[in-house]
């Protein structure tokens, strides 16, 4: 976008932050020029123009186009798969099956649990049966379509709560218990007897599937021996060590590449089957093979949030103190092993000040789709019963939901051995500018007025989170390049899976380098050809990435003084960068051009490497969060419109403000959605299968569902123990709390506690007509 | 179902007669009822639309003419992405349930996933890359830009489309306009506040304002 010449430096008399001597961390940004920003992304124009290429939009020469046949029953083993009919269809290439050596490959699910990449033996509707390749998807699916199989049709169980009734089927042969967590810290039982108040409640939160908008899939090719994987996903080099290991080649055989992606929220985060599947038909056929899903099999099969029931025991003191916490769950990730309950009581362990805490999470088997990692996983599930609690709480001594919360904030993580310190903890910020900014106390004294007449009930809620992680960690490597006219090239491994990384990366970079960000390129996801990073997931990229980034940058700037230091023959620790030039710092007479340093010239480009550290010893790194939202609900027809929404967040350092806005937005409106809407509905009894597999029947928030009123406000503190760069994760505290603000909200309004999500107008008119709290 | 469906006959291969709806039902029971029984399924009834064999049409695209051989059943997305390589248009279901593939087929906003190649014959289609003067992008793309009204950046096409398609209806449009306009298009990010921005400023835009 930048001429490459004049324009490329943005300084003008702007000292750029110092070059630490090498080994030693750079100390934090005092001042920031670039970082902080409002910026556009760097790659906007690509994928508003059309140019970008996805991988779904990959078409190479020769490419074929495959399918996947998948069980059609929600527990079934195969008898016989018949192929010779879609094998002699037109354009059809080459069908495989569990018969064939081409895909006798194995799916690790855990240590202990393996099966075929076409096993036999199908636990969910939707596994793998057998797949063809053809010259045309229409082909491919006509041939799927004339396989037949024989199946012999198991008995199923779809409902985690029967789950471990003896007379439910076992999905597993070591029973349908995945695994049971324990954790107990204090004395629960001591605690609720010091309660004034104690409050028992059973919550429930429905399965969520991430439906990211592209759909799951890759472009396989193989060049002899070695394998390119075009994949719409989080993390190139998680795929690639994955797909060695199963297909048993070098690491250096596999080269994944993933430059754009079209959203994921942790579904993508490893390879599907439909990988291995792709890989398998491209080798047998010699060809490359395009397998993306269809939604509907994304529905079936690309993972989803667990569902949970989950009981809370909670105990107060009339003063605000909370005494203890009891929590149990059980949650199911499917039939195979996938972190069913997975951090599901973390907020109950870690948010609040509580002594006395117990909890306790069954993770059971079955017969559905297994889950994957979304956005923070376990966590709305948790801040939905937690919030609700705190608030009844509340209620109950009479304490206002905010000034509650905040007689209750941690310093440290009380959840880990030691009890070790935050860097940073925002938490009481994010409630108190949070609830100023949302209008708390007016809003509050606006909906007891709504509550004199008229069937439209205003409400307000509050809920707060924080996230497990959000720190980073290594490891990272990243290579930074400085051409010899001063422009800049980022080679980084990472994703941007929407979250803007590749423009705060760019933003790093100018910021260190005192260059306008459209001076900088990026390389990016591709194990061929760009640095070790792990996958974009956990509100960690920024984080991890962006100090390897700097350290990477201030690298090149060593180098490049020391170059012009024998230039000008001098001592390097008193040049610094000054736009265009590299100046003296004593004597401002003593100056060159970039362009004309000897060993920039000489070499063509300098390179520097830089390397995530490690994280600060026994102190732990979380963001946190707070948000706010009223609501109006039709008590005629069970409606609930959502009016505003505040996010107020703890994420340290802003690095852009615009994509950081959007990241919270865009968070809440996925809560709104799992609040209101979305649910994987089971048919339990009859036949087990999954009745709303598709975007008409299971609800995404639309245009119409969000509310136009939307804050951001970021509590900038930038956390300079966390990391070089002061930032901590986003993406992931940002739909944490909101679920659980919205049932508050909603309680406020007609006084019902919504203990189930999604709160629909089905459920929440019959339960104000009753009056009282909605039967479960 | 028409009454005239036989599917017996019928090639499509998406009929179901209530006979075998009733097979297909009663087989559910015999799951619940059974611990356990062999199931074949029913012979793919599918006599499958023979492939190849195509159809000549016309297609006008972005200013172009395409004379092509399409298959009675693709779809105009297949066209657009497959056989054209305008992958600017993406897929989201291939259902009509996301907008992710909207067209402007006469300057209205259209599913291509929805709409056969053949039924898009004559008609002035016009996809994201014909919003592009050269290189240069068109106003909407530039408010999407400036708003940051995108995040995978996926629906982020046919979101552009429908605003597009709004505007040159209603050069003055309301935030309710809006969010009608584009509430055909899902968005998983939840980048919606920031494209009701951008179609703000896009109308401010095509209306001549400040650049
Ligand atoms: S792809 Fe056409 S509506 Fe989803
Ligand atoms: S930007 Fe990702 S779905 Fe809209």
């Amino acid at each position: 976008m930048n001429a490459p010449d004049g324009n490329i430096y943005y300084l003008r008399g702007i000292p750029v932050p110092e070059t630490p001597p090498p080994g030693k961390d750079p100390a934090p940004w005092k001042k920031t020029e670039i970082v902080g920003q409002r910026l556009p992304r760097v790659d906007a124009y690509e994928r508003v123009s059309g140019v970008a290429l996805y991988p779904s939009d990959i078409h190479l020469p020769r490419m074929l186009y495959a399918a996947v046949l998948r069980c059609p029953h929600p527990h079934a083993v195969v008898k016989g798969v018949d192929t010779a009919r879609a094998e002699v269809m037109p354009g059809v290439c080459a069908v495989i099956t569990g018969k064939s050596s081409e895909s006798d490959f194995t799916w690790s699910f855990s240590k202990e649990i393996k099966a075929k990449i076409f096993d036999p033996t199908c636990r969910f509707e939707g596994e793998e049966i057998a797949a063809v390749a053809a010259e045309t998807a229409y082909q491919a699916w006509d041939a799927v379509r004339a396989i037949t199989v024989e199946y012999h049709v198991l008995p199923f169980i779809a409902d985690e709560s029967k789950s471990l009734d003896v007379s439910s089927p076992q999905i597993h042969s070591g029973g349908n218990t995945v695994k049971t967590d324990r954790y107990s810290r204090g004395d629960v039982t001591r605690g609720f007897a010091e309660a004034d108040v104690v409050i028992d409640e059973t919550y429930r939160t429905e399965c969520e599937l991430h439906t990211p908008l592209e759909l799951h899939g890759c472009v396989a090719s193989w060049n002899g021996d070695q394998l390119t994987i075009w994949e719409s996903t989080q993390g190139v080099y998680s795929l690639q060590s994955r797909i060695a290991e199963i297909l048993g080649i070098p690491l250096s055989k596999v080269r994944v590449i993933g430059h754009y992606m079209g959203g994921g929220f942790g579904s993508k985060l490893q390879p599907g089957k439909y990988t291995i599947i792709a890989a398998a038909l491209a080798k047998k056929t010699g060809r490359p093979v395009r397998l993306f899903l269809t939604r509907e099999e994304t529905f079936l099969a690309a993972g989803n949030r667990p569902p949970a029931t989950m009981r809370l025991k909670a105990g107060a003191k009339k003063d605000g103190t909370i005494t203890a916490l009891e929590f149990s769950c059980t949650a199911t990730g499917g039939a195979y092993p996938a972190g069913g309950t997975s951090l599901m009581d973390w907020l109950v362990k870690d948010l609040y000040l509580c002594p006395h805490v117990k909890t306790e999470m069954r993770d059971v088997y079955i017969n559905a789709g297994p889950a994957r990692p979304f956005r923070a996983p376990g966590h709305p599930q948790g801040a939905w019963a937690l919030e609700q609690m705190m608030d009844a709480l509340a209620e109950k001594i009479g304490m206002d939901p905010v000034d509650f919360r905040l007689q209750n904030i941690p310093y440290h993580s009380q959840g880990r051995d030691g009890n070790p310190p935050y860097t940073s903890t925002g938490l009481k910020e994010c409630l108190i500018e949070g609830a100023k900014a949302f209008g708390w106390e007016e809003a509050k004294k606006r909906s007891r007025e709504s509550k004199k007449g008229g069937y439209i009930r205003r409400g307000v809620g509050v809920a707060s989170g924080l996230w497990f992680a959000g720190g980073g960690n290594p490891p990272s490597t990243v290579v930074v390049k400085l051409f010899a006219d001063g422009s800049v090239n980022l080679n980084m491994g990472a994703s941007d899976i929407g979250t803007g990384t590749k423009t705060i990366m760019t933003m790093i970079v100018a910021e260190e380098l005192g260059v306008r960000p459209g001076a900088v390129q990026i390389e990016h996801a591709d194990t061929g050809t760009t640095q070790y990073a792990t996958p974009s997931g956990g509100s960690k990229t920024v984080p991890t990435d962006g100090p390897a980034v700097r350290a990477a940058t201030l690298s090149v700037k060593q180098q490049l003084l020391s170059f012009a230091a024998a230039d000008l023959k001098t001592d390097n620790a008193s040049l610094t960068l000054l736009g265009d030039e590299v100046i003296s710092a004593k004597n401002p007479l003593v100056k060159m051009k970039i362009r004309d340093v000897t060993g920039l010239k000489k070499r063509g480009v300098i390179v520097g490497v830089g390397y995530r550290g490690p994280n600060p010893e026994g102190k732990v790194v979380n963001p946190f969060a707070a948000q706010f939202c009223e609501v109006e609900v039709n008590t005629r027809t069970g409606e609930v419109r959502i009016t505003r929404f505040l996010g107020c967040h703890d994420s340290g350092r802003v690095m852009n403000r615009l994509t950081y806005d959007n990241q919270v937005f865009g968070g809440i409106i996925m809560g709104i959605g799992f609040a209101l809407s979305e649910a994987r509905v089971l048919d339990r009894n009859q036949t087990g299968k999954m009745l709303n597999r598709n975007w008409h029947d299971y609800k995404l928030p639309t245009s119409l569902d969000v509310p136009v009123e939307m804050t951001s406000l970021p509590i900038e503190k930038p956390d300079d123990l966390a990391n070089t760069i002061g930032a901590k994760g986003l993406g992931e505290p940002v739909t944490i709390p909101t679920a659980a603000a919205v049932a508050n909200a909603v309680y406020h309004a007609v006084g019902i506690r919504m203990t189930g999500t999604p709160i629909t107008p089905q459920r929440l008119c019959p339960a104000v007509e009753k009056g009282g709290k909605e039967s479960s | 179902m028409s009454s005239d469906h036989d599917s017996h006959r019928c090639t499509c291969g998406k009929g179901l007669s209530r006979r075998q709806f009733l097979t297909s039902a009663g087989v559910g029971a015999l799951v619940v009822a059974a611990a356990g029984h062999l199931e074949k399924e029913h012979e793919a009834s599918a006599a499958v639309m023979r492939s190849g064999e195509g159809d000549k049409i016309t297609l006008h695209i972005n200013g172009k003419q395409y004379q092509m051989l399409v298959e009675p059943r693709w779809s105009l997305l297949h066209v657009l992405r497959a056989e054209l390589g305008l992958t600017g248009t993406k897929e989201g279901c291939g259902r009509g349930e996301c907008g992710a593939c909207t067209v402007l087929m006469e300057g209205i906003p259209r599913y291509a996933c929805m709409t056969l190649a053949v039924e898009a014959e004559g008609m002035e289609i016009t996809t994201l890359e014909g919003l592009m003067n050269g290189e240069e992008l068109g106003p909407v793309q530039k408010a999407f830009v400036e708003h940051d009204a995108l995040q995978c950046g996926y629906c982020t096409p046919g979101q552009i489309m429908a605003v597009e398609g709004l505007l040159r209806k209603k050069t003055h449009p309301t935030m309710e306009d809006i969010r009608q306009g584009v509430s055909g298009n899902l968005c998983r990010c939840g980048t919606y506040n920031h494209i009701f921005d951008a179609a703000q400023r896009a109308a401010e835009l095509k209306r001549g304002g400040a650049q």
